[in-house]
C-alpha cells in the first residue's frame, strides 16, 4: 500500500470558506428586487391566513340578512359583505388557509413522488422506465383541468378529495421533469467514477443525484404552484371543491358572481385575492430559476 | 506476447466485443448495430504501462469502461489479479474495484458540481465504510500529492478549479482507493500542452512512486510514445497492431500504424509532410469495411483483404500486426 505524506496541520487555513450553492441561491435571491417584493407579499398573505382566527373581526360562516352585500368601506365590514351578509375580510382571512392548502399541498406530495418516481426511471431506465413514463403519459394525455375535474367528478366534492385529485394532475408533471434531468445527469462522468468507485445505486442518489437533479425539479414545481392555486380554486367554483359554507376564495367567486350587478367591486375581491397569489409564486419561481443559473 | 518476461499479466483481456444497438420507432426494433469494440485480447503486465492509441470513434473509450465494468461486454472476458471481472458477483466487485479505477477524459463532467473537492476525493472511501475523518484526512493528504494544497482547495467546489487543477482532483480521486490498476481514458487530451506536461509528470512520478500499472489511452501520438512502454493501435474497435513503443516509433509495420506516426506533428522543418498520409474519415462503425477494416484508406489494399479480416501475427519480439501485407 502506497504512502501518503500527511500535510503539516498546524498552519492556519488559507482559504476563506467557501460559499455552498444553495447558500450561493439564498444570496442571489435576496438580491433580486422582484423576488423580495413577491416573497413579501407572500409572507404577508401566508401570515394573514395562518393568523386568520386572530386577524378576522368575524365568524366567516355568520352573516346577517339585512347586511347583504354591503359596499366595500361600509362601518363595520371594511372590504363588504357577501351576498349573505357575511364579512369579506373575514371571508378572504379564512378562505386563504384553504387556498394556500390546496395550492401549495398536491405540489409538495407531486415533488416527493414525482421526484422519487422520476428519479427511479431515468436512473434504472429499460423497463422500469418505460412502465413508469408511459402510466404518466396516460395522465399527462389529458388536460389538467379536464383531469382534475374528472376526478373530482367521481371522488366527489370536499377538500381531502380535491386534494388528492389535484395531486393526481401534477404528480405526472413532476416526474417527467424529474426523469429528464436524471437521465442528463446519468450519463455524466462523475456518476460514472461513482460507480467505478463500487457505490451502490442508493448511495450514488443521494450523493450525486439528487443534488444535481434536485434544482431543476424544484424551480418546475414553484411554476406549478400558482397553477394548482387557480385549479383548486376553479374545482370550488365549479362546486367540485371545497363545500359550502366553508370560505375558500374560488367557492366564494362562485357564489357572488350573481351579485356582480348589484355591486361589482365585492364580487372581485376574491379573484384579486387568486391573482395577487399566483402571481406572487409565478415571480418568486422566476426569480427562484435565475439564482439557481449560478455555475460556470 | 512476452513483454511480461514470464510475469502474470495483472490485466487479461480476452475476445471482448461490445456492439451499441441502434433503435428506433415505437417498438425500439434494433435496425443497425454499432461496431464499438470487436474481439480485442490484449495484457498488461504489473507495473508496465500499455498505451491505446487510435482516432477518435475507435472505441478507445468505450474499451475503458469495459475493462472495468462500467458497461457490460457482448463477448470475452476479463481478468483482473487472477479474478473474473465479467463473472464476479456485486459484493466481489466492489472489491475488485477498488483495486482498478479510471481516470476521465473531461475534466468538466468528472467533477460533481455539488460536492468540495475534499468530498468528491473522499466518497470513494466513504463507499468502502471507512470512517468520515479518515477519508477526509486520506483525501486531503492526497489533494496535496497531487499539487493542490487542501488547506487553499479543499474546500473549493470544482467550477472555482480550472482543467489541469479538475483533472489533479480526478487523480487523487482514482488514487485514494491504493488501486494497483489505473485506466486513463484521454486523461490529458482537454488540456493546454504547458499544462499536459505538468500532468503526465505528475502521473509519471505517481506511477512510480505507488508501483502502479497504467493503460493509457489517447488519440495523440506523441503522449503516448512519451508515458508507454508498450503501444497498441485501434483502428475501428479492433485492434490492428501491438509492439513496444520503441519499435512502433521506428519500424511501424501496419499502414495505418505508418500513417498515424506520419501525421503526428513534428518540430522538425526537415519531417514536414508535402500531402496527408491518411485521407478522408473513419468508415462508419455502423457498417464497416469487410475484410480488414482499414482496406477502404489503405494505399497497399489487395483483393484478399476484402475477404476475411487479417489475424494479429508476430513480426518480432513482442510485435504483432494483424496486416496481409506480413504474412
Amino acid at each position: 500500500m502506497a504512502l501518503v505524506t500527511a500535510l503539516p496541520q498546524d498552519t492556519e487555513p488559507v482559504a476563506q470558506a467557501p460559499i455552498s450553492y444553495w447558500r450561493a441561491v439564498g444570496w442571489r435571491l435576496a438580491r433580486d428586487p422582484a423576488t423580495l417584493v413577491a416573497g413579501s407579499v407572500l409572507l404577508i398573505i401566508v401570515l394573514s391566513a395562518l393568523l386568520a382566527p386572530w386577524l378576522a373581526p368575524y365568524d366567516p360562516s355568520a352573516g346577517s340578512i339585512r347586511l347583504r352585500l354591503a359596499p366595500v368601506g361600509a362601518p363595520g365590514h371594511a372590504l363588504g359583505t357577501d351576498e349573505q351578509g357575511r364579512d369579506m375580510l373575514s371571508r378572504l382571512l379564512w378562505g386563504g388557509r384553504m387556498t394556500l392548502v390546496a395550492g401549495l399541498a398536491p405540489v409538495l406530495v407531486a415533488l416527493a413522488l414525482g421526484t422519487a418516481l422520476g428519479v427511479l426511471a431515468g436512473y434504472v431506465g429499460g423497463l422500469t422506465n418505460t412502465l413508469v413514463m408511459r402510466t404518466m403519459d396516460v395522465f399527462y394525455a389529458f388536460p389538467a383541468v379536464l383531469l382534475a375535474i374528472a376526478i373530482s367528478g367521481a371522488l366527489g366534492p370536499g377538500l381531502p378529495n380535491t386534494l388528492l385529485a389535484l395531486s393526481i394532475v401534477f404528480v405526472p408533471r413532476v416526474v417527467r421533469v424529474a426523469e429528464s434531468a436524471t437521465v442528463q445527469v446519468k450519463g455524466l462522468e462523475y456518476i460514472a467514477a461513482a460507480r467505478a468507485s463500487g457505490a451502490g445505486v442508493l448511495p450514488i442518489m443521494r450523493h450525486h443525484l439528487l443534488a444535481n437533479v434536485l434544482g431543476p425539479i424544484l424551480v418546475f414545481a414553484s411554476t406549478q404552484v400558482s397553477l394548482c392555486i387557480i385549479l383548486a380554486a376553479g374545482l370550488s367554483f365549479l362546486g367540485l371543491g371545497v363545500t359550502p359554507p366553508a370560505a375558500e376564495w374560488g367557492l366564494m367567486l362562485n357564489t357572488l358572481r350573481q351579485s356582480i350587478y348589484v355591486n361589482a367591486i365585492v364580487p372581485a375581491l376574491p379573484g384579486l385575492a387568486i391573482f395577487i397569489t399566483s402571481m406572487a409564486f409565478n415571480l418568486l419561481s422566476d426569480g427562484l430559476r435565475d439564482a439557481m443559473e449560478i455555475r460556470a | 506476447m512476452n513483454a511480461g518476461n514470464g510475469r502474470a499479466p495483472l490485466l487479461q483481456v480476452r475476445g471482448l466485443r461490445k456492439h451499441f444497438p441502434l433503435r428506433s420507432g415505437v417498438l425500439q426494433r434494433t435496425y443497425a448495430w454499432v461496431r464499438a469494440v470487436d474481439d480485442v485480447s490484449f495484457d498488461v503486465y504489473p507495473a508496465e504501462t500499455l498505451g491505446i492509441v487510435g482516432e477518435s470513434g475507435c472505441g478507445k473509450s468505450t474499451l475503458a469502461r469495459l475493462i472495468l465494468r462500467l458497461i457490460e461486454p457482448d463477448a470475452g472476458t476479463v481478468r483482473f489479479d487472477g479474478h473474473d471481472v465479467r463473472g464476479a458477483a456485486p459484493p466481489q466487485m466492489k472489491r475488485l474495484r477498488r483495486d482498478m479505477q479510471l481516470v476521465f477524459q473531461d475534466p468538466y463532467a468528472s467533477l460533481n458540481p455539488r460536492l468540495t473537492i475534499e468530498d468528491a476525493v473522499a466518497f470513494s472511501l466513504l463507499v468502502h465504510d471507512r470512517p468520515r475523518d479518515e477519508a477526509r484526512e486520506r483525501a486531503r493528504a492526497l489533494l496535496g500529492r497531487v499539487g493542490l494544497d487542501p488547506r487553499v482547495y479543499g474546500r473549493r467546489y470544482a467550477h472555482e478549479l480550472s482543467g489541469g487543477q479538475r483533472q489533479r482532483v480526478n487523480i487523487a480521486r482514482a488514487l485514494v482507493l491504493d488501486p494497483k490498476l489505473l485506466v486513463l481514458d484521454e486523461p490529458v487530451s482537454a488540456l493546454d500542452k504547458s499544462v499536459q506536461a505538468q500532468v503526465l509528470n505528475l502521473l509519471q512520478d505517481l506511477k512510480a512512486e505507488r508501483a502502479l500499472t497504467y493503460v493509457f489511452i489517447s488519440h495523440d501520438l506523441n503522449v503516448i510514445e512519451y508515458v508507454s512502454g508498450r503501444v497498441l493501435v485501434m483502428y475501428l474497435g479492433e485492434v490492428v497492431e501491438t509492439g513496444s513503443a520503441d519499435a512502433l516509433a521506428q519500424a511501424p509495420k501496419h499502414p495505418y500504424t505508418q500513417a498515424l506516426f506520419a501525421s503526428a506533428p513534428s518540430m522538425d522543418p526537415d519531417k514536414r509532410m508535402e500531402r496527408p498520409p491518411l485521407i478522408g474519415d473513419p468508415p462508419n462503425p455502423i457498417d464497416p469495411p469487410s475484410g480488414c477494416r482499414f482496406r477502404t484508406r489503405c494505399a497497399f489494399a489487395m483483393e484478399r483483404c476484402a475477404s476475411a479480416p487479417p489475424a494479429l501475427r508476430p513480426v518480432g519480439p513482442a510485435h504483432e500486426v494483424a496486416c496481409y501485407l506480413f504474412s
